[in-house]
């Protein structure tokens, strides 16, 4: 599976829950833009490693809403920090999802330390995540994500991109239109 | 430096006041030496959700989540984070406009008996300048509870972090 498969799970998930979702840098953003643009997606345009914290204080400060981070294994590991952040919390109402395709995807698919040795899933568990589970197909994707609504999901993924093009929204938008709904 | 403390407030206590005063219901922290009575009190009050980050830039990714959750966010740091968070200010606060009370513990100034903390003290404030992030310095005559406060409603009114820098000599009197 790629990326967009993940995707494409994720958004049916976020439908069915109405949750928060928000979307990593680059061509994640783009994907999850093309796929189905929603005014709970959030598109994290810069401060790449960021997404996860920011799912994280959504998820402490709305602990009535469900919340989604998609992230992907590039980013994780530039804020590593935030897996034992999370694990120190562990909100009910947040799930994160890694989608480890060993590569950075936006930049030309160069490889990164998941392709090598470092196992994320395991990294997840030893910064003290209760909840982590790890699935490589569509189908486990879709499963765990029926019956899980908080914790870490690490999806194996190969890499590669879609052509989905640039979001047209400013910043401003993106944020008007999540905050109608986030911040209530 | 002597700024007039709110009444008998410590340096700590008067700072407390401030984020009191500014509603402030979300904080993140990195620990300083001079922060830890005002960190106490933070993880003490039940209005305030504190949690603790393993980094600066972390940080500011959190705290944009809390206040895109409708919180008012601050966080307690010391200047040096300020360097690895310059990214996420720009590309993540700027970018959205996203507002941010920095309390900060300026180190490597006056006083300073650590020379590793040299460079970043000098650089703090020119960092910010080139930023056009505002900050606040105590001042004599100047209420360090009214200074934070202030500092909150110009992060709340134009939409940007601003910081408030707190340096050596301030928590002498703790």
């Amino acid at each position: 599976m790629k990326r967009i498969d993940a995707i494409n799970e994720i958004v049916s998930k976020t439908k069915a829950t109405d949750a928060l979702l928000v979307a990593n840098i680059g061509i994640p953003c783009k994907e999850l833009h093309h796929v189905c643009d929603m005014p709970n997606n959030f598109y994290m345009l810069g401060s790449m490693g960021l997404a996860s914290s920011i799912g994280l204080g959504l998820a402490l400060s709305r602990p009535d809403k469900k919340v989604i981070t998609i992230d992907g294994d590039g980013s994780v590991l530039m804020n590593m920090g935030t897996l034992a952040t999370i694990a120190s919390v562990q909100p009910e109402n947040y799930l994160l999802v890694i989608v480890d395709n060993r590569a950075y995807g936006s930049t030309g698919n160069q490889p990164t330390a998941t392709s090598k040795n470092t196992d994320l899933a395991e990294v997840a568990k030893g910064a003290g995540n209760n909840e982590v589970y790890e699935v490589d197909t569509s189908e486990t994707l879709r499963e765990t994500l029926s019956s899980v609504d908080n914790g870490i999901i690490v999806v194996k993924a190969e890499p590669g991109n879609t052509d989905a093009p640039v979001i047209g929204m400013s910043p401003e938008t993106i944020i008007k239109r999540f905050m109608d709904i986030s911040a209530l | 430096m002597s700024p007039s403390l709110s009444g008998d407030l410590t340096p700590s206590e008067s700072i407390f006041k401030g984020i009191k005063d500014a509603e402030i219901d979300f904080i993140v922290s990195v620990p300083c030496a001079n922060l830890g009575k005002l960190i106490n009190m933070v993880e003490e009050d039940p209005d305030i959700l504190h949690l603790p980050v393993t980094r600066e830039e972390e940080g500011v990714g959190v705290c944009a989540g809390a206040y895109m959750g409708g919180k008012r966010p601050a966080m307690l740091m010391q200047n040096s984070g300020l360097g690895n968070s310059i990214n996420a200010l720009a590309s993540l606060n700027m970018l959205y406009k996203i507002p941010l009370l920095m309390v900060i513990s300026h180190r490597g100034v006056l006083g300073e008996p650590i020379v590793a903390q040299v460079p970043m003290g000098e650089l703090t404030t020119k960092l910010f300048d080139t930023m056009d992030i505002p900050y606040f310095i105590p001042e004599k005559d100047t209420d360090p509870a009214d200074m934070v406060s202030k500092a909150w409603e110009l992060a709340s009114e134009k939409k940007m972090p601003v910081a408030v820098l707190l340096p050596i000599q301030f928590w002498r009197k703790q």
